[in-house]
């Protein structure tokens, strides 16, 4: 029992120690000047707790802090370990184990096939790890950073479905989103030469884009060109970027829209039904063209035979058409035939018209 | 003494503990990304990792290097292309027309001494820079019409430009490597507007004209027609003139005198007995 209340002082003594000294230490971090001070004041914490206790100060001072831990297992450590045989503690090998898993995995690294390791030693660039299973020292030494370089990223301009408005060569104004699919070509370059690679990309493609409407027109960028504009965009951000050593290569601009804005739409609009009417009109032209030729073609043709008979026979052909057309004619309508002559007759014309419109009154009646 | 310390184990801790923190204090890893200036006591001493043109990486001045401690501090200075972002400048061209403009600069400091004692830091110099962009964007761009601001990268303008930032930017220590204009806009309000209102006719004419086109075209395809048929009835009509007279006046009587639907008025016939139909009926 009293053994581990002296265990527990002892341990709180210790804490003590370290918490005091962080105090200096904190400083130190920040600037060098003050941390020399800090280390000459070292007397200042309780040096002399830890000297002045009791037995145990005898033994070496691995096996010291090991009787540390012991004590402090009685008190909260829930029994701690067992001893291994020989009578000596687990710890050390602990310590060793934990050595060696952490050289293990800090210094064997797998890149996977999209992959590339950039590897710097001390902080100075080395080399570039290719996939596969790769061996570095372990870390403090040499640090790895994995980079996806098959990965090809995209960057949408603008972002969401905002208006992003640009000027055309011609003055006018065009809504344009359009993404630019990148990736990583050098990942060393990629590290280390450019503070903020995706931000620069997004910026460099801002600048080609404008630059390269700018040389066309309203009508090209909205319709055939759009490719060459893609294009040009492509080259000159690989340009500008080749030129910052950025390490990174532009697999493609796709412009994925370009309207005009939504303020001039409508008039847009009305030029496509200006184009549709226009066809309307043509179309409509040249079916009357259509019918009126067939017609012409019809009726020249029809006559054609008629007169081909008529040439044989023209007297008789031509009285016997004459009779039948009056047959036709004639059958069908009232007539009067007025014999007497020098008599002017009393045309009852609104009689006849009467009688005209009566069959249309008797088709009434039978209501 | 000594014995005694090796063997208090919590001063031999304290111990290795401080040497390892002197040790730290000591030797400092410079990675690629950072060159930086070792100043003791506020004097600035040398500088490490400096950048220089045309270095590749992994022979540079980055590792391992040692400093007095405590005594010598590193001021670290960022090695790679930082870049200044510019507030939307208005530029008024010769023709007095507005044009919003937003530019972007990308430098890298290659003095980092000059920097130190000039600026401080990044950001200052990045501050320092931003108004200075601005001004010459301003200038350069003031002295030209408005549609050679759409493109400004044919001609001298952009080398103007940054050729003016540069000599700035050596004050602090700093290189511009690359002036771009991000975006040229129309100020909103009646800038825009206009152009807008601009785009709206330059359609409307279009689209006047298109169905002008449209309309015309169909008014040659017609006349086209009629012409055509006129020929086809003249190449066919004109073998006998006489006969057609005759032939389209058959037609046309029966056209016109065969009534005699629900709709259609009969017509009534006074004939003279001289008539030519009754020649026969006469009887002579």
């Amino acid at each position: 029992m009293d053994k581990n209340i002296d265990g527990e002082a002892r341990r709180r003594s210790i804490l003590g120690t370290i918490m005091n000294m962080a105090g200096p230490w904190g400083n130190n971090g920040d600037s060098g000047n003050d941390g020399g001070n800090g280390n000459g004041g070292g007397p200042r914490n309780p040096w002399g707790s830890p000297a002045g206790r009791p037995s145990g100060g005898g033994r070496k001072g691995a096996s010291s802090l090991e009787e540390l831990f012991k004590r402090g297992a009685g008190g909260g450590f829930g029994g701690g370990l067992p001893k291994r045989p020989g009578g000596r503690s687990w710890w050390p090998l602990i310590a060793i184990a934990f050595i060696v898993l952490w050289v293990l995995l800090t210094s064997i690294h797998r890149v996977s096939p999209q992959e590339r390791g950039v590897v710097t030693f001390l902080g100075s660039y080395s080399r570039t790890m290719q996939p596969g299973l790769h061996f570095s020292l372990p870390t403090p030494l040499e640090q790895v950073t994995k980079l996806d370089v098959e990965d090809i990223r995209t960057i949408d301009i603008p972002e969401g479905e905002a208006e992003k408005l640009i000027l055309t060569g011609d003055q006018n104004i065009v809504d344009l989103a359009y993404s630019v699919r990148w990736n990583i070509k050098a990942p060393e370059l990629f590290l280390f030469q450019i503070a903020e690679p995706e931000e620069t990309i997004m910026e460099v493609a801002e600048a080609a884009m404008r630059a390269a409407v700018a040389n066309f027109t309203l009508d090209d960028t909205i319709g055939a060109q759009r490719t060459d504009i893609e294009q040009q965009v492509e080259q000159n951000m690989q340009q500008l970027l080749d030129g910052y050593g950025a390490g990174v290569v532009i697999r493609g601009i796709a412009i994925k829209k370009a309207d005009p804005p939504a303020a001039v739409n409508d008039a847009f609009k009305e030029v496509s039904a200006a184009q549709q009417t226009a066809q309307t009109y043509l179309n409509e032209a040249r079916a009357y063209a259509q019918q009126l030729t067939a017609q012409a073609q019809g009726e020249s043709a029809a006559f054609d035979k008629v007169y081909e008979e008529y040439r044989l026979a023209p007297r008789v052909t031509r009285q016997r058409m004459y009779y039948e057309t009056m047959e036709r004619v004639l059958s069908k309508v009232d007539k009067t035939v007025i014999e007497a002559r020098g008599i002017t007759p009393y045309l009852a014309l609104p009689e006849l018209q009467k009688r005209a419109q009566q069959p249309a009154v008797t088709a009434v009646e039978p209501k | 003494m000594m014995g005694r310390i090796i063997q208090n184990p919590v001063a031999l801790g304290v111990i290795i503990i401080a040497a390892l923190f002197i040790l730290l204090n000591t030797i400092v890893i410079v990675p690629e990304t950072r060159q930086g200036v070792v100043v003791q006591l506020g004097e600035p001493k040398r500088i490490v990792n400096r950048y220089q043109s045309g270095e590749s990486f992994g022979a540079t001045g980055a590792g391992l290097i040692a400093k007095i401690p405590f005594f010598e501090q590193i001021v670290w200075i960022d090695k790679r292309i930082l870049d200044v972002e510019m507030e939307q400048q208005q530029v008024l061209s010769t023709d007095q027309l507005r044009l919003q403009v937003d530019a972007f600069a990308r430098y890298r400091v290659t003095d980092p001494l000059r920097m130190y004692i000039a600026a401080g830091s990044e950001a200052r110099v990045s501050d320092e820079l931003r108004p200075i962009l601005g001004s010459a964007l301003r200038n350069e761009l003031g002295k030209r019409p408005f549609a050679a601001l759409l493109s400004p990268e044919r001609g001298q303008v952009m080398d103007n430009i940054q050729a003016g930032l540069n000599r700035v930017a050596r004050q602090y220590g700093a290189e511009i490597v690359d002036v771009r204009i991000k975006r040229a806009d129309l100020p909103d309000g009646t800038p825009l507007e206009s152009a807008y209102q601009r785009m709206r006719t330059a359609r409307d004419q279009e689209a006047r004209t298109i169905r002008a086109q449209g309309a015309k075209q169909a008014q040659i395809i017609r006349a086209e027609a009629d012409a055509s048929a006129a020929r086809t009835y003249a190449e066919s009509f004109g073998k006998d003139a006489d006969f057609y007279d005759f032939y389209r006046a058959m037609k046309s009587y029966e056209t016109t005198f065969q009534g005699g639907g629900p709709d259609d008025p009969q017509s009534s016939f006074v004939l003279s007995p001289d008539n030519e139909y009754l020649r026969q009926f006469r009887g002579n």
